[in-house]
Formats: C-alpha cells, sequence, structure tokens
C-alpha cells in the first residue's frame, strides 16, 4: 500500500504541522505527528512541510503496455437520431490531441437506423467510426450500452476515450471505465496529450474553487468526461473522409433486466437555474412590452428572462422568474442585466453567474461593483440595436 | 432485505481558498455537512421501507473518524443502522477505488435490495461513484430518478428524468438508484430521533472486514488516476466599462456574444 510516514525527528514545531493539512489529516498523538485515515494523499504536507518531515512510500507500481493502446476514441452521444453537440465538440479535440502524437480517432456510434448519421460524421475528420446498429439499440439501456461499449474498446484499444458529459454519458462512462478497472476524470475542462500518451486532465474540485490536474498514469484506456460548451465544435468539412465499419452486436451484447414500460418526449418546463444564460429585465427597461424584445435575446442565447422584484410586482413576469434572496439563486454562464440598479438583494442572487454584463444608464448604478463588463448606455436602445444585428448576421456563429 | 443509502461528508461551504503564498488549502471556518444531495437519498430509502415492512434501512459511508457526525444525523431521520469504513489503507481514493471500497463494504454488509444514492455531490461534483459500484457489484442501474412509482417483491419501477425525455422503467432488485434532488422533500432530523439515537453505536468497518483485504487495490494504489498538483483557478475579474454610443454598445456586445459562442 502507499502511506504517508512521518519522520518525528525532522518537525521542529509540532503545532504548526498540524495546519499543513487541508483535510485535517495530521494530528498529534502523545507528542507524536500521526497522518490519520483522514488523509486524501494530496501531498502538500510533503511539498510544504518541514524538509524531509514527511514521506511517501510506495509499494512497487504495476503499469500496463502503452504501446498496446493507441488512438483517441469518441463516444458519440446520440438520442433519437441527433447527435449531441458536445459529441462533435470532442471530436475536434480528440483530433487535436491524437495529432500531437500521431495516433488516430475513432469514433462509437450505437443506436438504430445509424446509417445517415455515421455518414455525416465523416465530415468531421474521425479515422474509423465504429457503428453498432440494431433495434434493440434504440433507447439507451445501461447493459447493452455497456456491453456494446466494451465491445468497441476491445476492438480498437485506445489510448483515450472520451464521453460528453450529458445524461447519459455521466451514466455509461463510469460503468464502461469500471469494467476496465481504470481511471475517469469527470468534468473536465482542459484536456492535452503528453508524449507517452499519458493524458493531463484538469477539472475544477471543491465547487470550481481549485483546479486538479489529473494523470492515469499506469492504466488504459483512460476516461475523461467532458460537458458541452468547453471545446469548440469543429469545423465540418466538405468532403466525407475515414472508415465506416458497421458491427452486428451479438445476442449477449443485447441482454438487459432493465425494461423500458414506457418513454416520451417532453415538455420541456425550464426554470430559470437551470439556463445558462440570462437575460434580466430591471426597472430600467420602462415598459412592458420590452420584455419582448428581452425574450427575442434570450432566444437567441439559447437562455431566458428574469426579473428584479420590482418587475415581478408590476406583473410583467411571472413569480418564478424573479432572482433574488426572496427569489432564486442563479449561476449561468452569462447574465445580461438590462436597466438593474443592483440592489443588495438582487446581487446575493446571481453574483456566482460566471460572465456578468450590466447595461445601465447610470455610470454609478452599484450593479457596475460587480459586473465584469459595464455598458453605460440606454438599454432602450443598446438592445434593439443587437437585435437587428443578430437578424443580418443570421446563424453568424461558427 | 437491506435498503442502503450511500452517503458522504462534504465541506459546509464550496468558498475553499488556496493561500497563495504557501500553496497552501485554507479550510479556516470550512464545517463539514452531509453532502446535500444524500438528503434526498436518504428519504427516498425511508419511504421505500414502507413499502417492504421486513426491510431495513442503512447509511454507509466511507471517510474519516469525524464522518460519524453526517451517520448520527442519518440516524436521526430514521435510518436503523448506519456504518462507517475508514481505513488509512484508503487514503488518496478515486473514483474507481472509493466505489470499489464502497462494493465490497456492500457486500460484507451483505442482503441487500436497493442501493440509493444523491445525484452527486457538492464538492467532487462527479456523480460517478454510483454506477461504478453497480458495476462492481454487477447490478443494474438507473440515474437521474425523479419518482419511484411502484414497488414490487422483487422489481422496483421508477421514472426517469432526461433532459429531453421522460421515461419509466423497470429494474429488478438488487439494483442501484441515482435520486434527483427534489425526488421528496427530505424530512428534518428530529428532536425525538436524536435523544432515541443518542446510544445506537456507529457500526465501524475497516480493511480487515472487507472480502478483498489487499491493500493494494485501496487508496492511492488502488487509484488508476493521480493528482499531479491543485491549484487556484485564474480568476478573470478583469472588471471593463463600456462607453460610447447605443449602436457601438450594442455592436460591441455582439461581437463578444459571437467570439464567446453564446450565439445559439
Amino acid at each position: 500500500m502507499a502511506a504517508i510516514i512521518v519522520h518525528q525527528e525532522k518537525i521542529p514545531d509540532l503545532s504548526r504541522v498540524v495546519e499543513l493539512c487541508p483535510f485535517g489529516a495530521i494530528e498529534i498523538n502523545d507528542n507524536r505527528v500521526t497522518v490519520s485515515s483522514a488523509c486524501r494523499m494530496c501531498k502538500i504536507c510533503i511539498k510544504k512541510g518541514p524538509v524531509g518531515a514527511f514521506e511517501l512510500v510506495e509499494s512497487p507500481q504495476v503499469s500496463v503496455d502503452k504501446n498496446a493502446w493507441r488512438g483517441v476514441a469518441v463516444y458519440i452521444d446520440q438520442t433519437e437520431g441527433k447527435i449531441h453537440p458536445v459529441s462533435l465538440e470532442l471530436v475536434g479535440k480528440a483530433c487535436d490531441l491524437a495529432g500531437k502524437i500521431g495516433q488516430p480517432v475513432f469514433a462509437l456510434l450505437a443506436g438504430h437506423h445509424m446509417t445517415a448519421l455515421a455518414e455525416e460524421l465523416r465530415h468531421y475528420g474521425i479515422d474509423s467510426i465504429f457503428v453498432y446498429d440494431h433495434p434493440q439499440l434504440e433507447h439507451f439501456r445501461i447493459e447493452p450500452y455497456t456491453a456494446v461499449f466494451e465491445n468497441f474498446i476491445n476492438r480498437c484499444k485506445p489510448s483515450t476515450v472520451l464521453v460528453g458529459g450529458t445524461a447519459i454519458g455521466r451514466s455509461l462512462a463510469p460503468r464502461v471505465a469500471a469494467r476496465f478497472r481504470t481511471g475517469l476524470t469527470a468534468d473536465c475542462t482542459f484536456l492535452d496529450m503528453q508524449p507517452n500518451t499519458d493524458l493531463d486532465q484538469i477539472r475544477p474540485a471543491f465547487g470550481g474553487n481549485i483546479m486538479a490536474h489529473i494523470r492515469t498514469p499506469r492504466h488504459r484506456p483512460q476516461f475523461a468526461t467532458v460537458r458541452y460548451k468547453i471545446f469548440s465544435a469543429p469545423q465540418r468539412r466538405a468532403e466525407p473522409g475515414g472508415v465506416v465499419t458497421a458491427i452486428t452486436p451479438d445476442e449477449k451484447m443485447l441482454v438487459s433486466s432493465i425494461e423500458t414500460l414506457s418513454s416520451h418526449r417532453k415538455e420541456p418546463v425550464k426554470n430559470i437555474e437551470d439556463a445558462d444564460v440570462l437575460v434580466v429585465a430591471g426597472q430600467g427597461i420602462q415598459r412592458r412590452d420590452n420584455i419582448e424584445l428581452l425574450q427575442q435575446l434570450a432566444d437567441r442565447l439559447g437562455g431566458m428572462v428574469g426579473g428584479t422584484r420590482p418587475v415581478i410586482e408590476a406583473g410583467w413576469l411571472e413569480p418564478r422568474r424573479q432572482i433574488g434572496l426572496s427569489g432564486r439563486t442563479v449561476k449561468p454562464k452569462l447574465i445580461i442585466t438590462c436597466g438593474v440598479s443592483g440592489s443588495v438583494q438582487f446581487v446575493a442572487g446571481m453574483s456566482g453567474a460566471e460572465k456578468i454584463i450590466a447595461i445601465n444608464i447610470d455610470p454609478d448604478a452599484s450593479i457596475f461593483k460587480i459586473a465584469h463588463t459595464a455598458m453605460i448606455g440606454d438599454v432602450c436602445e443598446i438592445i434593439p440595436e443587437l437585435l437587428n444585428k443578430l437578424a443580418k448576421g443570421g446563424n453568424a456563429h461558427v | 432485505m437491506r435498503i442502503l443509502v450511500c452517503i458522504k461528508q462534504v465541506p459546509g461551504t464550496t468558498q475553499v481558498d488556496i493561500d497563495e503564498k504557501t500553496g497552501v488549502l485554507k479550510r479556516d471556518g470550512v464545517e463539514s455537512k452531509i453532502n446535500p444531495y444524500d438528503l434526498y437519498a436518504i428519504e427516498t430509502a425511508l419511504r421505500l421501507k414502507e413499502h417492504w415492512p421486513e426491510a431495513t434501512t442503512h447509511a454507509l459511508t466511507m471517510g474519516p473518524p469525524q464522518a460519524e457526525q453526517s451517520l448520527r444525523e442519518a440516524l436521526m431521520m430514521g435510518i436503523d443502522e448506519v456504518i462507517l469504513i475508514s481505513d488509512r489503507a484508503f487514503a488518496g481514493s478515486d473514483v474507481l477505488a472509493t466505489a470499489y471500497t464502497l462494493s465490497q463494504a456492500i457486500q460484507a454488509i451483505g442482503d441487500i435490495g436497493i442501493i440509493i444514492c444523491g445525484q452527486q455531490t457538492t464538492d467532487g461534483d462527479t456523480a460517478q461513484v454510483g454506477p461504478e459500484i453497480a458495476e462492481f457489484l454487477n447490478i443494474p442501474h438507473a440515474t437521474h430518478i425523479s419518482a419511484i412509482p411502484e414497488c414490487q417483491a422483487c422489481s422496483v419501477t421508477v421514472q426517469v428524468d432526461l433532459p429531453a425525455t421522460e421515461e419509466i422503467i423497470r429494474l429488478p432488485l438488487p439494483c442501484l438508484l441515482s435520486v434527483n434532488k427534489g425526488i421528496h422533500t427530505p424530512r428534518l432530523p428530529s428532536f425525538k430521533r436524536k435523544k432515541e439515537t443518542r446510544d445506537v453505536p456507529v457500526r465501524s468497518m475497516t480493511l480487515a472486514d472487507l472480502p478483498d483485504t489487499n491493500p493494494d487495490h485501496y487508496g492511492l494504489n488502488g487509484s488508476p488516476t493521480n493528482v499531479v498538483r491543485i491549484f487556484p483557478p485564474e480568476h478573470h475579474v478583469t472588471r471593463e466599462t463600456w462607453e460610447g454610443s447605443s449602436g457601438e454598445l450594442a455592436d460591441r456586445l455582439y461581437t463578444y456574444l459571437r467570439d464567446a459562442k453564446f450565439l445559439a
């Protein structure tokens, strides 16, 4: 086993080393420093403690033959014949990563009636696409999908496997990773490739306040999941490329103890807490009609409209759209406040947003104290101008 | 039959800072609490028990001795037995090693009908341990469960709430369920239960109690992933002010939204 051992004689001040451990694992018992089971092996005590006081002893570790595993594989997440965009983002990233080590990119596509999707995937630079097409794969069920994934990995022997952090991906990736007794790093925000094919994975820990750089140095394949919109989608290439291999799953792979009794599309009921983008109406929008303009903007951003308490009390928006201490707490990727002054109670409900753009005509508005981008101007003019540009730009995003 | 909930003790706040000079995590005033998502799992277990009168409820956590506090809370909510699995050999466990340790403990406990996990934790946020436990135990699992409409003698019917669809599926027992926040409103720990459970012991397990006692399969050695380093995120609190005509401001905003890929 691996353990941290303590060299008592190298510790000049017992009480100070207790502070070293962020997890409270360093204890003093009978004037001796000990490490408890709270230890997470973060090794901070070794790096930051008195020189030589803490030492990590490990039993010899066996590594797999890394040369037996080559390439970067992507799981193509599809529901009802539609590819989740995160999968294409991962294909783009896989091409970058594989390019650095001169290895191929694989893709796994499972479902029913997949021919057209497989053909479409040929436009994104994948070397080899494996398609498992069967009526029993029409709906996601954990056991058959895991079996198919296992079969795919045994065929391709990829060094790295990337899976989108979708509802399906977060259920499937850990199951497959555990089947191969290998490492999985969830919700990576940065990926890079070492020349020895070790994947550099960076992810937020502790609710995003700390970043952890993680590697899987002795196991293959190395699994990583990534959420939607972390990486950019690759350009679709005019000319198709790569090879499509159709595999008929055998009956054993399709066995499932889970019975799907019903499945239906649901009415999308979305709460403002779930929105990645929020456009917020404050009293500065002046007229109820302007809510409609904010709604148009929110639609173009794939987001929702929220409001401050006065706007809700005026009846311009329904109560479940209120942001603030007496309403909802939101943490979107982007929030655009329109004519919001920024009361303490409002700010408490939205200051965790990743990007805050505030539009207000008053340069002294308190919202500007917390905004990343302060736009001093008349929201009733800026929004219509912006909507014009958006209309002209069409599908301007690349 | 046993209904078992896996719970975790997490820091009471997500505001954990790193001392820029020393690189040490600052944990001043950081209290621990039960992972909020696990309260829904506990509530689900307590309600499921009503369907199987002979069933007992159990809460399991892997962690340092301090994690007993969270287990006591589970007792106060009405869980029958709480189990702490703790050993220095588990130090440095990643997702796989954690799932393996828990699956070993679950095998040692035995006679499990349903394992219930919360949706995710607030500190690791990975939502991956549940499915890995199910794989180690070779039992089916389902995640994103928003309701449990029916329980039979040897199966359970659940509603799976996916972003675009809602499915009703039936799983045989034993199985593992990850329940969504909001499946039931968790009850508050009761004062009466607190008094009643004051002397209920926390069952403690160590490596020696597990079917597999090889220490190399646990902790840092049993963890395929290694943390190379931890560091503070770069803060982009660059504040900027844009001024100009409404047209100019709209232009800048348009360019930003396009470049930052916000245009749907």
